[in-house]
């Protein structure tokens, strides 16, 4: 199905397999998608998570009085791969008493789980990896993915940091699943799919036409399940100040204590790739996607269909919640970890209940 | 019943029940943390035993930066001593110095200059706002809160510059001599200074909106990790951690030094606000109104500078003491320092003994640590503010 969606991984396939002389079939189609999926992501994705580090450190700098990253390139712009190439080239060590198979697998599932979230984000209109109906189901099941990544990490790390670290991780991700599901699917109910193309499609047009402000009336749940989500997913990314898993100055670097090198940056890229597509999906369900704010771009608009157009303001939106939950991240300290679980279970949860039945009540009533 | 884990002796009688109520039964680990945690604040190190995130129990091991300051102290002559002490408490360094130079003044029925002792005076508190800066910043990075770190950190910045302009030292001064101080002071830094006062109290209400009064920060410190009135009595925890549990004790209100008793200055004392009586926050808020009143203090001494020498001794390098034996306490940034001198005519000293502030309230954490959460137990070391050169020195 994936392959369907992707004709160009078809053609590679094909073009491979001319150049080797055999039939194309299915396994060439394979390695055509697992060639466009690396392009894809060392073209796209990753310099979109490095660009993350190097927003969040320049804000950072900006924020706390001092300059950021400014010595690697123009504007310090190279830093993070400069960084990158630090990393690489650092000794990647597996300390005696970790469990060395787990310890390396570990950092691949939450890479995975992370940049996988990409496939199913509308960009444009027909601009999409994969149309999945379950789409925004795929990328909450990705977030609990991430989870078992990390409890690998931690537990493997054959250290007490990591595992409590690892511990929280999993208490809070798996907590806070529940809200974000829930928040989540007030736009689900809303709009009746799943797929977030079609959640997207529904809030075409002007801004009242999105879903956080669907028909006016439709702000009363979709304004709070908007605030809900992004709290949550803020919890679900490991942003301040849900920063548990990894606090500092708790638990010394939490469950990614024993790593080293590139290992270590395939925790610390994802986190970025992760706060990018959280934001990206809160976008989507609530803010309308691609949809400009006029409605230029929804049916009859100057800009129906305009790839550009509409790409600059999914990219906008997108990175306002990034930025913003950058700013959170230097402005907040850190919850406690009984003060974290009150929040999910006992704010949030409740409140994306009532959510969820005020909109199934606004959808009665058309 | 004793048991010795990891070369450290636990009391299994003394175990009280963790706070929080256990009905799932896990498994009790034991933490190292420190000597390279980064909450430890340098080189301590924490033996914790854990029930999951609830500490059971937790012994301060210390003597990581044991230097044997005070035996060398013996084997220096004075002239060459007096910087060494600088190095015991690194944060408030010039305060070390006033100690140790009271006492051997003091054993030597030296006069210093009205001058000298406002100079003394006005480095000091200087010295104890950078400090109380550091501290509370250092807290707000305890607790995860980086930014104000760095806005503290850049008035601690300037002031750092202001001493360096006439002690020569960012860290170490070494601008204290017996008999009075090194340099005296131009007109031009005394305007300076002066506009920093002003600077810094500008700032207090950004450090208490961004820091002090956030809801999360209340919410994590308030009610924390409460050092009462009587542990602390009981642990000879002296400084700010006393006056935020309510006991107005001061030094140099109640024993004054230097001149102190010129100056109108007022100790607050716990609690405030928000929290109770001898939280963490409260020990946080403490330092920011000790910070205000270091400000008057030094407006003050600035503004009345007496006119006349700077010192009226010149030490030679072979120096003497008379024979004798002296105690002088001061209020350190961290509490009371005393140093206890002892001089048999000789060009060394016979016996120096510091009576170090930060080594007495470290030993306090294992009395309060029982049934916190690690989180807590974080709270608990950052908001005492131990310096380990002096714990360990």
């Amino acid at each position: 199905m994936i392959g369907e969606t992707l004709p160009l991984s078809r053609h590679l396939g094909n073009w491979v397999a001319g150049l080797v002389g055999l039939p194309a079939g299915w396994p060439f189609q394979a390695l055509g998608m697992l060639l466009v999926a690396s392009l894809v992501l060392l073209v796209v994705v990753t310099p979109v998570g490095l660009g993350g580090v190097y927003l969040e450190r320049k804000l950072a700098g900006r924020m706390q009085n001092r300059r950021g990253p400014n010595r690697v390139g123009p504007y310090g712009l190279l830093q993070s791969l400069a960084d990158g190439v630090k990393l690489l080239a650092k000794e990647d060590i597996v300390h005696r008493g970790a469990d060395a198979a787990l310890f390396r697998f570990a950092p691949y599932v939450v890479f995975l789980a992370a940049f996988a979230g990409f496939v199913v984000l509308p960009y444009a209109p027909g601009i999409v990896a994969a149309d999945l109906d379950v789409g925004i189901f795929f990328f909450l099941s990705l977030i609990a993915l991430e989870t078992i990544g990390i409890v690998m990490a931690g537990w493997s790390s054959n250290n007490k940091w990591s595992l409590l670290g690892s511990m929280r991780e999993v208490a809070q991700v798996v907590s806070y699943e529940l809200p974000l599901g829930i928040a989540a699917m007030c736009p689900v109910l809303a709009a009746g799919t799943m797929s977030l193309v079609g959640i997207t499609e529904f809030q075409a047009g002007h801004v009242f036409h999105w879903m956080i402000l669907k028909n006016g009336i439709y702000a009363v749940a979709m304004v709070p399940a908007f605030l809900i989500f992004y709290t949550a997913g803020l919890a679900a990314a490991k942003r301040a100040p849900f920063d548990l898993p990894e606090a500092e100055s708790e638990l010394t670097a939490g469950f990614h204590t024993e790593y080293s090198g590139m290992r270590f940056g395939m925790f610390f890229l994802p986190e970025y790739a992760l706060m990018l597509s959280i934001s990206a999906v809160t976008t989507a369900l609530f803010l309308g996607g691609y949809h400009d704010p006029l409605g230029l771009s929804g049916p009859g608009g100057a800009f129906e269909g305009s790839f550009l157009w509409c790409f600059f303001w999914f990219f906008l939106k997108t990175t306002v919640l990034f930025l913003s939950q950058i700013a959170l991240r230097w402005t907040l300290p850190r919850l406690r970890v009984d003060q974290v679980m009150y929040l999910c279970w006992k704010v949030l949860l409740p409140a994306s209940m009532v959510c969820l039945v005020l909109t199934a009540a606004l959808r009665l009533l058309g | 019943m004793t048991t010795t884990i990891q070369g450290v002796k636990f009391n299994e009688g003394e175990l009280a029940a963790p706070a929080l109520p256990r009905d799932i039964q896990t498994e009790e680990m034991v933490f190292n943390m420190g000597p390279q945690h980064p909450s430890t604040h340098g080189v301590l190190r924490v033996v914790v035993k854990t029930d999951g995130e609830v500490v059971l129990d937790c012994q301060p091991l210390i003597g990581n930066l044991h230097r044997c300051a005070e035996k060398i102290l013996e084997n220096l002559t004075y002239v060459q001593g007096l910087p060494y002490v600088d190095r015991m408490d690194y944060l408030g360094a010039l305060n070390n110095e006033l100690g140790l130079a009271l006492a051997v003044e003091k054993a030597a029925a030296m006069e210093v200059p009205r001058r000298a002792q406002y100079l003394r005076v006005v480095m000091c508190e200087i010295n104890r706002v950078i400090s109380h800066l550091f501290a509370a910043g250092q807290f707000g990075l305890d607790m995860g809160a980086f930014t104000p770190f760095l806005y503290m950190f850049r008035e601690r910045e300037e002031g750092i510059l202001l001493l360096n302009e006439v002690t020569g030292g960012r860290l170490l001064y070494h601008y204290i001599r017996y008999g009075g101080v090194t340099r005296d002071v131009s007109d031009e830094w005394r305007r300076k200074v002066l506009a920093w006062c002003d600077v810094v109290a500008s700032h207090m209400d950004e450090y208490n909106n961004l820091l002090t009064y956030n809801h999360i920060f209340v919410n994590r410190s308030a009610g924390v990790a409460v050092l009462d009135k009587e542990t602390c009595l009981a642990y000879g925890c002296t400084g700010p951690i006393l006056r935020a549990a309510g006991v107005r004790r001061d030094t140099r209100k109640d024993l004054p030094y230097s001149s102190y008793e010129d100056f109108e200055f007022d100790v607050p004392v716990g609690p405030f606000e928000r929290g109770i009586l001898g939280c963490a926050w409260t020990r946080h808020r403490q330092r920011l109104y000790e910070i205000e009143q270091s400000l008057s203090i030094i407006r003050q001494a600035l503004q009345n500078l007496p006119a006349g020498d700077f010192t009226n001794t010149k030490i030679s390098r072979g120096w003497k003491a008379p024979p004798g034996e002296a105690y002088a306490v001061t209020e350190a940034p961290r509490g009371e320092l005393g140093f206890y001198f002892i001089s048999d005519g000789g060009k060394n000293p016979y016996r120096v003994k510091t009576r170090g502030p930060s080594f007495c309230n470290i030993s306090v954490i294992t009395a309060v640590s029982r049934g916190l959460l690690i989180g807590d137990f974080i709270a608990l070391i950052g908001s005492v503010d131990i310096t380990l050169g002096e714990v360990d020195r």
